[in-house]
């Protein structure tokens, strides 16, 4: 075990990828030469090879394209898009494409592709730095869509990305990438200390479709990912109330039985993600909870997420969901 | 399996930048290509073939010895061109005066226009007053030139209770109506047909107005630079399609952006008249711009055109260019510096001198100090105040639906 930050612990993912599998290339904007702007791919070109990590034209449709050709052809391409918000020209051969190849062909062709994307708010950057579009792809069938938290999970997780044999969405929360976030802009903390800031060097994956109870707890079960895990982490907190924290980590395919057994168990659920309310992955777990667990539920499935509009730049921490509102949401579900 | 290591098949080419941390740059001395050496077509008549050599050479007006001359030579008055020169010396200014700001957190981002300042500022002069401005991240000069107030420029960048666009986006996504001035947007090259289509409308209206639109030479391997392209050559509304082709998109070289060397050239196949400019020189870029000007008033369509010029400094606050380019590079690019250029060409025709330069230079600086001064009443990053949090929810929609209104309640600021 090392400690590392996020950007490490990527970075370290993809080192072992690009040791441990001969046919795996990364490509994407300013990932070469100087190593990604997030940094999360230094050092890596030169030690593996230019046709093995390089800069790609700014062309986000592009750079989706050229990963079906080289997934469809035998290689496991790593394609990042710089912004999650920069997806969408890329969001036709994703969607119609890379998602689907299996399946039209039926079973013939298949591209195991993975795009890294950082993903979510709490660093001023405005509508289009900000976004998280998880839910815009859950939407599609074809694809596995992964979301991770911390520099554990994010290295077990992407290796998992790039050896599973479907193509997969890998978010990847901005603002925990030096540090936990807690919903305080002011308190800034780095991954110094934290015991998921312990990775293990070399080959390391946690199966996808697996989620991970965070903290135990029997009153309420929170249900988040991504940044929102230690927002809902500190919500809990300031509740006062023994509430079970599960950091879903895949989003699709999700980890049923983990969700289920916690709310039969509480009774009780709030889902916390940054997106935007409606049609968010919060509304599917909801419905999916309902179904499963009707005859459980002591008090409606709350869910606390971002607001209904573009995402703000100066005002971002009325945006993002707070710790507050999520203490007050966990405290609602006390009440029935 | 892994391509070229395996040594049984050539892996593909993957290029990189001509000089990098710790080489010498070399663009080998001064420009080839001289002043003069090109004929100004007939705006009115002009065909795509006819630009041939315009696209593949570069248009030129202010020789290495500082005159100007050619058939491309707009013979603008020196209080025009004194205007022009005291414009880029207040963008300099004010983005350097930007910049501490961003470094001492009082506002949250900011991206230079160095060492292109000419190129909104020239070709704004050069259009009508009410002619629309669909920029990328290095032409907010151009707003300058319409006039637009620097308090109210620093209060966007703040994103303070001032902001005309109530701190919603980013530093530098200017968006200001009175001027024809559209925001930029993060995601590269949207604006480029968006600018076409602006156009078609304008001509669909017969209101006379023309639209320009800038993209860089990076976001031309996006699709949205091929449809401008494409349906510009289709429509041929009254539009002016520019690439600045500075030589970097963040870290990403030119040579990324095209496997060949020239992207004026890529007009003419698309049969839109096309033009490749010193970007560095102001009267060229000035000139070509009034030309393709003449040729939207004529109702001949598009011009494209290839700026020519070099990314000074960072591609913006966030970014380091020591790590992937000689830090030095800028000093030794042929076009050298488009404001200490015109300065030269004004001492040399007698209109200007260096005393008058630095008077102007002093007074601008303490008009920059003032506005950022006044602009901070208002509010900075680091103390606020902000707009409100209300204003998260106005302006979503026309009117505010019931979703929206109950989250807004739910907030309950």
């Amino acid at each position: 075990m090392t400690e590392m930050n996020m950007i490490a612990s990527l970075n370290s993912a993809l080192d072992n990828m690009l040791e441990v599998h001969d046919n795996v290339v990364i490509f994407g904007e300013d990932v070469g030469y100087f190593g990604g702007v997030f940094r999360v791919t230094d050092g890596l070109q030169e030690k593996h090879g230019a046709h093995r990590v390089f800069d790609a034209p700014l062309a986000e449709g592009g750079i989706a394209a050229i990963a079906f050709g080289m997934g469809l052809n035998g290689l496991r391409p790593v394609a990042e898009i710089q912004f999650a918000d920069y997806i969408f020209p890329a969001y036709d051969q994703i969607v119609n494409e890379i998602a689907k190849l299996r399946h039209r062909s039926g079973g013939e062709f298949s591209t195991p592709v993975t795009i890294r994307t950082p993903a979510g708010g709490g660093i001023k950057g405005g509508h289009h730095h900000s976004q998280s579009p998880e839910s815009q792809f859950t939407h599609t069938p074809g694809l596995k869509v992964v979301y991770c938290s911390n520099p554990n999970n994010a290295k077990g997780l992407l290796t998992s990305a790039i050896e599973c044999n479907d193509p997969v969405i890998f978010f990847e929360p901005k603002r925990c990438y030096r540090g936990p976030f807690y919903g305080d802009p002011h308190n800034v903390p780095t991954w110094k200390g934290h015991a998921k800031a312990d990775v293990p060097e070399g080959h390391y994956s946690i199966p996808l479709e697996q989620a991970e109870v965070v903290m135990e707890g029997d009153a309420c079960t929170v249900i988040a990912w991504g940044a929102m895990v230690h927002v809902a982490e500190q919500g809990i907190k300031n509740s006062g109330i023994n509430a079970e924290l599960i950091d879903l980590q895949t989003l699709l395919p999700w980890d049923r039985d983990t969700v289920v057994n916690s709310v039969k168990k509480t009774g009780r659920c709030v889902i916390v993600h940054e997106a935007p309310k409606t049609s968010g992955f919060g509304a599917e777990m909801s419905a999916s909870i309902q179904e499963r667990c009707f005859w459980h539920l002591e008090a409606p499935i709350i869910r606390v997420t971002g607001w209904d509009t573009p995402f703000p730049h100066t005002t971002e921490w009325d945006y993002l969901p707070s710790p507050e509102r999520i203490a007050e949401a966990i405290k609602k579900t006390q009440e029935a | 399996m892994s391509g070229k290591d395996k040594g049984s098949l050539d892996a593909y080419t993957v290029p990189t930048a001509p000089f990098r941390p710790g080489d010498e740059a070399d663009f080998g001395g001064t420009w080839k290509e001289q002043p003069g050496d090109l004929s100004r077509p007939d705006p009115a008549t002009c065909t795509t073939p006819e630009t041939h050599d315009h696209a593949h050479g570069l248009i030129r007006v202010l020789g290495d010895d500082d005159s100007a001359s050619g058939e491309w030579n707009p013979d603008l008055d020196a209080e025009e061109l004194i205007r022009g020169l005291e414009m880029m010396m207040r963008l300099r200014i004010f983005d350097d005066r930007m910049i501490k700001m961003q470094r001492t957190g009082k506002l949250s981002f900011y991206m230079r226009s160095f060492g292109e300042e000419a190129v909104a500022i020239a070709q704004t002069m050069a259009l009508d007053d009410t002619d629309w401005i669909f920029p990328s991240y290095r032409q907010p000069g151009a707003q300058f030139v319409r006039g637009r107030d620097m308090v109210s420029m620093i209060c966007h960048c703040i994103g303070n209770t001032e902001d005309n666009i109530r701190g919603r986006q980013m530093p530098v996504h200017y968006s200001w109506k009175e001027g024809y001035f559209i925001s930029i947007s993060s995601p590269v090259g949207t604006q480029f047909s968006q600018a076409v289509g602006v156009a078609m409308a304008s001509a669909y209206k017969g209101d006379d107005q023309a639209t320009i639109t800038w993209l860089g030479d990076g976001t031309s391997a996006q699709g949205d630079f091929h449809y401008g392209l494409n349906f510009a050559s289709v429509f041929k509304p009254p539009v002016i399609l520019n690439v600045v082709n500075n030589q970097w998109a963040i870290s990403t070289h030119k040579n990324l952006a095209t496997g060949g060397d020239n992207f004026a050239a890529r007009g003419l196949a698309y049969d839109i008249p096309s033009l490749r400019v010193d970007g560095n020189d102001f009267l060229a870029l000035y000139s070509v711009t009034k030309w393709a000007r003449e040729r939207a008033r004529a109702g001949k369509g598009a011009t494209y055109i290839e700026v020519y010029t070099y990314r000074a400094g960072a591609h913006s606050s966030s970014d380091d260019p020591s790590r992937y380019r000689p830090g030095d590079e800028f000093k030794c690019w042929p076009g050298g510096d488009p404001v200490e250029r015109l300065k030269k060409h004004l001492i040399s025709i007698g209109a200007w001198s260096e005393e008058k330069n630095a008077e102007l230079t002093e007074k601008i600086d303490s008009e920059v100090m003032a506005a950022y001064k006044e602009a901070c009443t208002f509010g900075d990053l680091a103390n606020g105040p902000f707009p409100p949090a209300s204003t998260i929810f106005t302006e979503v929609y026309e009117e505010v639906p019931w979703h929206v209104q109950e989250q807004r309640e739910e907030l309950g600021k």
